[in-house]
């Protein structure tokens, strides 16, 4: 599924969004059911309720910055997000995100090319992300090797799961 | 072929002569760090996995750090969990509720030397880089599958350096100096990156200084911050003999090269909502204050009470205005308790909090209120992160944090030396 083409619906965040909003510090030690309803909802509270199955978070610059909590990419798995596409992620999101099975996407122009609601579709072996409604079309970097092993296994519990 | 300090740790994990940046290595594991957010969750899913046991209960450390005390029955649970685990993997290295935060901890009790290779369920795992040490954070599945192997991959990071030439001004410190770099290259500009810390000026820094840029490199995204280990190291250490063998190359390929005047630097904050917004203090404007902190793996160090003290001895905090003080280890209060430093800031008006994590990491013990302002010594301003979403967190040095709150606004610790003759 990692490797194969992703077409949803895009909810659009800007730059520097932290894991304290991904994954506030008061529900850290709370089950993913309680986690998941506080999702991002300092800056939008309908997003995790309305958040749909197949739908793609698109972002600025640094998307997933802050603290080592894989629950910040965990909750979004849970919630249904098939992607996150941003300008550039942390290394602990991007990390956090592959180790979860979350596939993500870093694209430059791909805030300004999304606006919310819009339909996205990403090519994640490509590395390329397009809006069918105006035809801006983001190039990005394929994920490395290493890291589309550990997403196509369905996360590095699997990987694990199967013999390390 | 030359090697940065982070090439040099990478390649002695993955047992190569040499490795460069872009390329992917596997690399064992000498210390593998959780704290009492994940530890339960790490072994019980270590557990449903059917990984069995650890990779080698010596080169594993826990610590109770964040929930402290456990200020709920849920909270208190998960650290019964987490005792059971300890006991029945046999981990040696095992701190419990009150002995202080991990990122103290480990270095003070000994357990980092120059070269380790360290990962931590805590993004501020780079805070070993001050002793030459490749400390980086990762998520808890990456740390189930470093636990049952022993082994992580990772890719060799390009390598960012920061030349310090000169000497800071008397009330400016190394936190000023951490958040003038967030400022000037911002909150991701060293994302993925290593950044490597040298110059005549850095020499200067002592182990504690050196402990508060390493912790946050994190903050503008880098993979490792660190310090070669040199004459401080040793003496921080005890021991000496790393200072050849952890140095960077002559000649080691460098993605940027900075140079950076600690002459000229001032006092700086960081404004809210993102670390990297930051100011001259003198420049902030008129910012009251409801809450001042000193603490937290950044800046909770005797250094860092010391310097508070200084500033708050026979003065007393503005009305209105809460100083919380959390010594960031069971060591450090005690130092501080002899020092007869805690008595000053308690005359002063302040509160001292259990070491631990909780208000920094927006847990318990110190939250904020909607429209509430807080200036923290701490090493994160997010939205959100103590409390409400509405409230302000301020970052600065601990001389900073306790001029602002004599004051009760954020105020310049060299404008209140002036004003005292």
């Amino acid at each position: 599924m990692s490797d194969g083409a992703i077409r949803g619906r895009v909810w659009k965040f800007g730059h520097d969004v932290s894991t304290d909003l991904l994954s506030p510090g008061q529900y850290a030690l709370d089950p993913v059911e309680v986690r998941m309803l506080h999702v991002l909802e300092s800056v939008d509270p309908r997003f995790a309720s309305e958040v749909a199955a197949g739908d793609v978070v698109v972002a600025g610059h640094n998307f997933g910055c802050g603290s080592s909590r894989e629950t910040a990419a965990e909750n979004l798995k849970v919630l249904g997000v098939a992607c996150v596409a941003a300008e550039s992620l942390s290394r602990l999101f991007m990390r956090n995100a592959i180790a979860v099975g979350l596939p993500v996407l870093i694209a430059g122009g791909i805030h300004q090319a999304f606006s919310a609601g819009d339909e996205i579709e990403i090519d994640l072996a490509a590395g390329t992300a397009r809006n069918p409604a105006t035809g801006a079309y983001c190039r990005g970097e394929p994920l490395p090797e290493e890291m589309r092993r550990i997403l196509n296994a369905g996360g590095i519990l699997e990987v694990l799961r199967h013999g390390g | 072929m030359p090697m940065t300090l982070a090439e040099k740790i990478l390649a002695r994990a993955s047992g190569r002569t040499t490795v460069a940046a872009g390329e992917f290595v596997v690399g064992d594991i000498d210390l593998a760090l959780v704290h009492d957010i994940f530890a339960a969750r790490v072994f019980d899913i270590l557990e449903q996995v059917g990984a069995g046991g650890v990779f080698d209960p010596d080169r594993i450390a826990v610590v109770i750090d964040h929930m402290v005390p456990a200020p709920t029955a849920e909270a208190a649970a998960v650290h019964q969990r987490i005792r059971e685990h300890v006991a029945r993997l046999g981990i040696a290295t095992f701190y419990d509720a009150g002995e202080g935060i991990c990122h103290q901890l480990l270095p003070e009790r000994g357990h980092i030397r120059p070269g380790m290779l360290v990962v931590g369920t805590d993004s501020h795992t780079t805070t070993y880089g001050a002793l030459a040490a490749g400390g980086t954070g990762i998520g808890t599945s990456e740390m189930v599958y470093a636990m049952a192997t022993g082994r992580l991959w990772f890719r060799v990071p390009e390598t960012l350096r920061y030349e310090f030439a000169g000497a800071l001004q008397p009330r400016v410190s190394w936190k000023d100096v951490i958040l003038h770099l967030a400022g000037t290259f911002g909150s991701d500009g060293a994302q993925y990156r290593s950044m490597e810390f040298g110059g005549p000026g850095a020499t200067g820094a002592d182990m504690s200084s050196r402990l508060t840029v390493s912790n946050m490199a994190l903050e503008m995204g880098a993979k490792f911050g660190l310090f070669a280990a040199d004459a401080v190291t040793a003496e921080y250490l005890g021991k000496d003999g790393f200072e050849d063998e952890w140095q960077p190359d002559p000649g080691a390929s460098y993605e940027a090269v900075h140079q950076v005047d600690l002459t000229a630097l001032t006092p700086q904050v960081a404004l809210p909502h993102d670390v990297g917004n930051v100011t001259s203090v003198d420049l902030a404007g008129d910012l009251r204050i409801d809450q001042a902190f000193i603490g937290s793996c950044t800046n909770g160090r005797i250094e860092d009470l010391r310097a508070a003290a200084a500033v708050l001895a026979g003065r007393h905090i503005a009305p209105g205005v809460r100083l919380l003080v959390a010594p960031a280890s069971r060591g450090v209060l005690l130092q501080a308790i002899e020092e007869g430093v805690i008595g000053t800031l308690v005359e002063a008006g302040a509160s001292v909090l259990p070491s631990g994590c909780g208000p920094c990491f927006g847990g318990h013990g110190g939250l904020l209120g909607p429209g509430e302002r807080c200036i923290g010594t701490h090493n994160r301003n997010f939205m959100g992160r103590m409390g409400s979403a509405e409230a302000e967190i301020y970052l600065a040095s601990p001389e900073t944090v306790a001029a602002s709150a004599i004051t009760g606004v954020i105020t310049d610790p060299r404008s209140l030396e002036a004003a005292h003759v």
